[in-house]
């Protein structure tokens, strides 16, 4: 494959498809606002030739971008040519690419076609570095992804499927805090098309009817109630649509997760990128005894285009024993057991107490305020949400702190933090390239600080929050030797360099 | 609760070993200056210009004064005393932060790029910032209130030194 190649020139078929998608879904709702107006012959004779020119224009558009493109695979390079009326030329280099990650939405998987992304994951210029090929043929969007991540050590024997998907993960499915905001959402949504219709005060009338004598309490039971069950059916939905028929594979240095019912996505890591793995448990999750694994790779650019946190999701909500197994299996080496956590000290749970009590207080604060200025009631709201925060606040912040823990191992970091979101992180010690120390007032006070190890991988910068003084500078001079030593008073004893260091 | 030989509350970090240019703090004194005196001076014209709401305008800016000149004053000094830094065969290491103390380090061989940087009131005062990133996004170590030639010495020595380390320092 050495010439320029075009993309599959069915693209405007499904460019023409989706516009038609388009004027249906916009002029159904607009031609029964219309009709109603005035009468369904002049409603179709707006919308008829609108959709006919939206249609047209939006195939014409997508034929002239299919014959202005071109991609070739060069040696060493990757060249896409685009632009339908400034020509662009980007030529990625082979020996950058980082991710190849294959999608198909339904329309696409209609054709058998796939979108391809090629990714360097430079930090710089988003969008500069990656190309999208959009759409080619599934097989030749496989030929690509197998040419492009495969390097010449074939050392890395195939270790086929280290985690498949086993259905009964749905149950954690309403449990995500996806949930409540899908079935808020869905209110929302009620409420929003009812209007399109003109027909909202009429939903919120006939919804206040059905309560009618109902004390406000049960009522706002009920509709929560009701919020909740929709969003769980709903988050349900999502973990099929998102998680079917996933699979995480280790082809020979590439890590590969595909999944999705309607859209099917691949993504695949690079394994030489890889700087960790960071084990996630929202609290739902936790309570339910589940966690996630999500990969701590250099070279997954965060931020737009797509890439939304469950793009480095190796692992779906699953029980907690699966997902260990699933990161020894991903990191080669078990470093959530086989690392011990030395915790913080008292000092850091103090600081949250204040910092949790400190926050209800603001709040009751607030409606104090607004009970003494503007209107009684809200001095019932003050005490009433104090009474329930605090023990909420309290307990948070008390889990926080037992969730406070750093290790570590022969070659990985590890560091846990979090209530509501849980996140234990395995960093690999040669991936840390520099260290951050902070300390605000209080903190020197009680003699804590806060340490952050700098990684190219992932969110840039992982903390090891609040933990005392001595520790945390000590954890830094044997997970990195020789870099932070020389900064150190007194200058520290010589620490065994094989991974001795370890909690008690 | 650790195996290291160091007694509880004996760790610590040492400071880098060069202050900033003291030049520094005419300059962060000029800043806090603007940040307070304009609003001060702002208010001060609008009261004497709408005599009816005079107290409204005059009183913020007393509270603004009150605030304003003491920091002005001290938080300068104090700064001088906290940002400090030392550049070693090995790394780049500073202290900075204001009423969060931060020391960072970077090592010289994950450093990609080095930056000098003069904004209009630097240059008045004949200073410059460095800075050095890695290849982390959050990784970024920088130096302010160099002198201008320091800085420039400093970013060609830094430059020079990562471009003798080969591979892509992630």
């Amino acid at each position: 494959m050495t010439g320029w190649a075009a993309l599959d020139r069915r693209t405007v078929v499904v460019a023409a498809l989706l516009m038609a998608g388009v004027s249906i879904s916009a002029g159904v709702p607009t031609g029964i606002g219309i009709a109603q107006a005035t009468s369904i012959g002049t409603a179709l004779l707006w919308l008829l030739p609108a959709a006919a020119l939206l249609v047209a224009g939006g195939s014409a558009v997508e034929y002239v971008r299919w014959r202005r493109t071109r991609y070739r695979l060069a040696p060493g390079r990757v060249e896409l040519r685009t632009g339908v009326l400034v020509s662009r030329h980007r030529s990625l280099q082979r020996d950058r690419i980082r991710t190849v990650d294959i999608t198909a939405d339904p329309l696409l998987r209609a054709f058998g076609l796939v979108t391809v992304r090629i990714g360097t994951g430079e930090q710089s210029g988003a969008g500069e570095a990656s190309v999208v090929l959009r759409p080619v043929r599934a097989a030749v969007g496989e030929s690509l992804r197998r040419e492009l991540l495969a390097r010449a050590d074939g050392r890395v024997a195939a270790d086929g499927a280290l985690a498949t998907l086993d259905p009964r993960w749905i149950r954690y499915a309403p449990v995500s805090f996806l949930a409540p905001l899908l079935g808020v959402s869905a209110f929302g949504g009620v409420l929003q098309v009812a209007k399109w219709f003109g027909l909202q005060s009429e939903v919120i009338d006939r919804v206040l009817g059905l309560f009618r004598g109902v004390p406000l309490a049960v009522t706002l039971a009920v509709l929560v109630a009701v919020a909740l069950a929709v969003g769980a059916v709903a988050a349900l939905g999502l973990w099929v649509e998102m998680w079917w028929n996933y699979r995480l594979d280790r082809e020979p240095g590439t890590l590969r997760v595909r999944r999705g019912l309607f859209t099917t996505r691949s993504t695949s890591i690079e394994e030489s990128r890889l700087r960790g793995v960071e084990l996630v448990e929202p609290l739902g999750a936790r309570l339910a005894g589940a966690a996630r694994v999500d990969a701590v790779a250099t070279g997954i650019t965060t931020g737009k285009d797509g890439d939304k946190p469950d793009h480095r999701t190796l692992l779906p909500v699953a029980p907690r024993a699966t997902a260990r197994r699933v990161a020894a299996a991903v990191l080669g080496e078990p470093p959530f057991d086989a690392v011990p956590l030395t915790r913080h000290p008292a000092a850091a749970r103090s600081k949250r107490l204040r910092w949790a009590l400190g926050g209800v207080a603001t709040v009751a604060a607030v409606l104090a305020l607004g009970g003494v200025l503007v209107a009684e009631v809200l001095l019932h709201a003050a005490w009433v949400s104090a009474v329930v925060l605090v023990p909420i606040a309290a307990a948070l912040a008390v889990d926080a702190h037992r969730g406070l823990g750093h290790g570590l191992g022969e070659r990985y970091l590890v560091a846990r933090r979090g209530s509501v979101r849980r996140a234990t992180v395995a960093l690999q010690r040669a991936g840390i390239i520099g260290w951050t120390v902070r300390q605000s007032i209080f903190q020197r006070r009680a003699g804590l600080a806060t340490l952050v190890a700098t990684t190219a991988a992932g969110a840039g910068a992982y903390a090891v929050p609040d933990a005392s003084c001595d520790d945390a500078l000590a954890l830094a001079a044997a997970a990195v030797p020789g870099l932070l030593d020389p900064f150190l008073e007194p200058p520290p004893a010589p620490v065994p360099t094989n991974g001795a260091f370890v909690a008690t | 609760m650790t195996t290291t030989t160091t007694r509880r509350g004996d760790l610590r970090l040492r400071p880098p070993r060069n202050p900033v240019d003291p030049r520094a703090v005419g300059w962060w004194r000029t800043t806090l200056a603007l940040l307070f005196g304009v609003p001060f001076a702002a208010l001060v014209a609008l009261g004497l210009l709408i005599p009816p709401a005079r107290a409204w305008f005059l009183l913020p800016a007393a509270l603004v004064a009150v605030v304003g000149v003491p920091l002005v004053l001290a938080l300068p000094r104090w700064w001088y005393r906290v940002h400090r830094w030392e550049v070693t065969d090995a790394a780049v290491y500073t202290r900075s932060g204001y009423f969060w103390q931060e020391w960072r380090v970077a090592p010289m061989s994950r450093i990609q790029t080095v930056d000098t940087q003069r904004g209009p009131l630097e240059q008045r005062f004949g200073l410059a910032t460095v800075t050095v990133t890695t290849a982390s996004a959050k990784g970024a170590v920088k130096i302010e209130g160099l002198d201008h030639r320091v800085a420039t010495e400093l970013a060609e020595r830094l430059t020079a030194t990562t471009r003798a380390t080969p591979g892509d320092a992630t």
